[in-house]
């Protein structure tokens, strides 16, 4: 099949539902195709798209000296397409993708507190980022705004957003969060249960909000790559990787061959670390404390040789613009090399107590089912996706270098439960340490970074799979080289909601090992 | 289950001694540590976690003493679940303007005296979020400060030494 074979079908059917489309229309980004809509055709390619089973990948807004431009991302298997709309400063007014799109609601919502874009028919008009940092008619990514912010003195809580509520007898409601039991990032769970079972569960985010979008504006691109390495610390290959990516393809920075090697080895060990570490947390929660001392054994061991070889135990600002910062020696890459062995031996190991053990499967298996139908609603990725059968890994789908030249094996599974999110991510770690196996092999001499060359009004867009799911990260440079937009969308924006459908008629005390199997990021997704 | 108690068996007592490279100056730290604690906390140093706006790589550190390597229990200090049961908290992150409430909340929740530790070069002064609209900066910006422990994120390692240093600091005044 040629590329984009399938577009000249999908642009028939906008035509046929009057979607305005003139010669111009079709653009790009980059090198992704691009489509400029009218505001008002917005919510109608969103259903086309949808129609034509194309994925929602992510939404943003920008401000350009005239207009909000409003984009969204979506993918037809591993093809990725833009689309744009863009509105008066005076009227920021159009349609929703939300009911197309559920795992669109939080991101428009987003774009709605941020930079005052309308959604006219989304269908929950509630703030979102927003807690009480500006007010109502304030948008912070709008240039207007002050990076200082408008409300100085002391911040009240959170009050006043409507949560929804459940009447009936014996209905109670709980209350948990921001600041949670364990050592974990903050936010607000609102549960209604009656007896043990929880009827509904609402979410709330936003706690750890940090502006990251605003003060990305004006850096350079090694700026911008330290910030992204801040966005999720789990994460800071993966989100470092990603901006890198962006940038460079705006820029039209070409990695060395090794570099690539350097950044997959990296973040092959940042997922091996991440999954280690919730194995033994997930098995932890519902108090099979053997694993989470083993496990979290494994993990120390592991990021103690990131630390030796790479210099930093989560291996944070190790991926540069045009490449990565420092060269692995001869040495290293053995130490790297003589690591893959035992862990695997050690994991088959574990996995098969883990497997062998009926109190553990009594616990998980069944436990916080999601279904393959949900999880594609709201484009959740990663190991919740897998998990539920959503066979996507941009690893092996976008071919980005260097696992263009590697065989990607992408575990999968159609039981939807804890279980199998634990399962899928021991998978990954055994089809990590086989791309490390290939990895460590083939990596060729040369060069570990290019000198990075002026950008200009340009874009760049990327999707990466790191350790969590797909990243999708969106820049614009602006005329001298300088950051104007920044966008990574970590893909907790997908599961966070996932969460809140997986727990339905789950008992309250099961909520934490749900929590725990679908581990979103507060902070990638608060931004 | 056979399998389970030879895994245990294998993996033998991994717990080392702090730190690495076996500093005998630490180990005598640690043992004053445990001495102070027994004298000043009852035998228990109890922290409670606050992540104010973090990254989550700080999170990632503190949780790490609590692997078999670090195994911090043994010097008698536990993180705990509510403000209310804590000596010590343990803050990472700029604070965000949306937490800052609740960091003052969780504050004030915890029974005096107590000590605050700011975790992380965000803690210390911001770090790469500095301060804006959306981040009053470090933590001594919102409740008062006892310690500071800089890094991107900290060691599990230099946080052991910075909570013996803050426990050492306090017995000296008092
Ligand atoms: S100090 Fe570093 S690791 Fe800690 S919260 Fe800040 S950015 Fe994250």
């Amino acid at each position: 099949m040629s590329a984009y074979d399938w577009l000249p079908d999908f642009l028939d059917r906008l035509k046929a539902d009057n979607v305005l489309l003139e010669d111009d229309s079709i653009t790009a980004l980059a090198k992704v195709p691009m489509l400029i809509l009218e505001a008002e055709d917005w919510g109608r390619a969103a259903a086309q798209a949808q129609a034509f089973g194309l994925r929602w990948m992510g939404g943003w807004a920008d401000q350009l000296d005239e207009a909000f431009h409003v984009s969204a991302c979506l993918a037809h298997q591993h093809e990725v397409l833009v689309l744009r709309a863009m509105l008066s400063l005076e009227i920021p007014v159009l349609p929703s993708h939300t009911p197309w799109y559920p795992g669109a609601d939080h991101m428009e919502r987003h774009t709605q507190d941020m930079y005052g874009v309308l959604f006219s028919d989304h269908p929950d008009p509630r703030r979102w980022t927003r807690h009480h940092a500006w007010g109502e008619n304030e948008y912070p990514l709008r240039s207007d705004f002050p990076l200082a912010g408008t409300r100085p003195g002391p911040m009240p809580t959170d009050h006043n957003y409507r949560y929804l509520k459940a009447q009936g007898a014996g209905v109670y409601e709980i209350p948990v969060g921001p600041v949670h039991a364990g050592i974990i990032e903050p936010g607000h769970f609102r549960f209604q249960a009656v007896g043990e079972q929880v009827l509904n569960l609402e979410i709330r985010l936003g706690y750890v909000h940090k502006g990251i979008e605003k003060i990305a504006v004006g850096r350079d691109a090694p700026g911008l790559a330290r910030l992204a390495a801040r966005i999720s610390g789990d994460s800071t290959v993966a989100h470092g990787w990603a901006a890198c990516m962006a940038m460079e393809q705006a820029a039209a920075v070409q990695v060395p061959e090794r570099a690539s090697y350097l950044r997959a080895i990296m973040a092959e060990r940042e997922r091996i670390a991440n999954h280690l570490g919730d194995i033994g947390a997930i098995c932890n929660d519902v108090a099979f404390a053997f694993a989470q001392y083993q496990f979290s054994r494994l993990r120390e061991s592991w990021q103690r040789v990131s630390q030796q070889v790479f210099g930093h135990r989560f291996m944070m600002d190790c991926v540069v613009p045009g490449g990565v910062a420092s060269d692995v020696d001869g040495a290293g890459l053995e130490l790297l090399r003589s690591g893959l062995e035992p862990l695997r031996a050690e994991l088959v190991e574990l996995m098969a107590i883990l497997d062998d053990n009926p109190s553990l499967e009594d616990r998980l298996a069944t436990t916080g089912f999601l279904s393959a139908a949900i999880a594609a609603k709201f484009g959740a990725t990663g190991y919740v996706g897998k998990a539920s059968g959503q066979d996507i890994d941009a690893r092996r789908d976008m071919r980005y270098a260097p696992y263009d030249r590697l065989e990607v094996v992408v575990p999968t599974s159609q039981n939807g439960d804890v279980q199998a999110r634990m399962h899928i991510r021991s998978q990954e770690v055994f089809a990590s340490l086989d791309l490390l196996t290939q990895l460590l092999r083939d990596i060729p001499a040369g060069e570990i970074r290019s000198d990075w060359r002026t950008a200009s009004e340009v874009e760049g867009i990327a999707v990466i799979d790191g350790w969590r799911g797909e990243i999708m990260t969106y820049v614009r440079f602006d005329a001298d080289d300088r950051i104007a937009r920044f966008m990574p969308r970590d893909p907790s924006w997908f599961t966070w909601p996932a969460l809140e459908q997986l727990i339905h008629d789950n008992i309250v005390p099961d909520f934490p090992v749900c929590n725990k199997s679908v581990n979103g990021s507060y902070s990638g997704h608060d931004l | 289950m056979l399998k389970l108690f030879n895994k245990i068996r294998k993996t033998g007592v991994i717990t080392e001694d702090v730190p690495e490279g076996r500093d005998p100056a630490f180990e005598e730290v640690g043992e004053q540590l445990r001495a102070k604690v027994g004298e000043i906390f009852s035998g228990s140093l109890a922290i409670r976690e606050v992540d104010a706006g973090s990254c989550n790589g700080c999170e990632l550190e503190a949780n790490a003493l609590n692997n078999s390597w670090y195994s911090i229990e043994r010097f008698g200090i536990h993180f705990v679940a509510s403000p209310r049961h804590a000596d010590l908290l343990l803050v990472t992150g700029p604070v965000s303007r949306h937490m800052e409430a609740a960091l003052r909340r969780t504050w004030d929740a915890t029974p005096n005296p107590k000590l605050v530790l700011a975790m992380g070069d965000c803690a210390a002064d911001g770090g790469e979020f500095g301060v804006s609209y959306a981040s009053c900066g470090g933590v001594s910006s919102i409740i008062p400060v006892d310690g500071v422990i800089r890094g991107c994120p900290p060691t599990p390692m230099s946080l052991m030494k910075a909570i013996l240093a803050l426990v050492e600091k306090r017995t000296d005044n008092d």
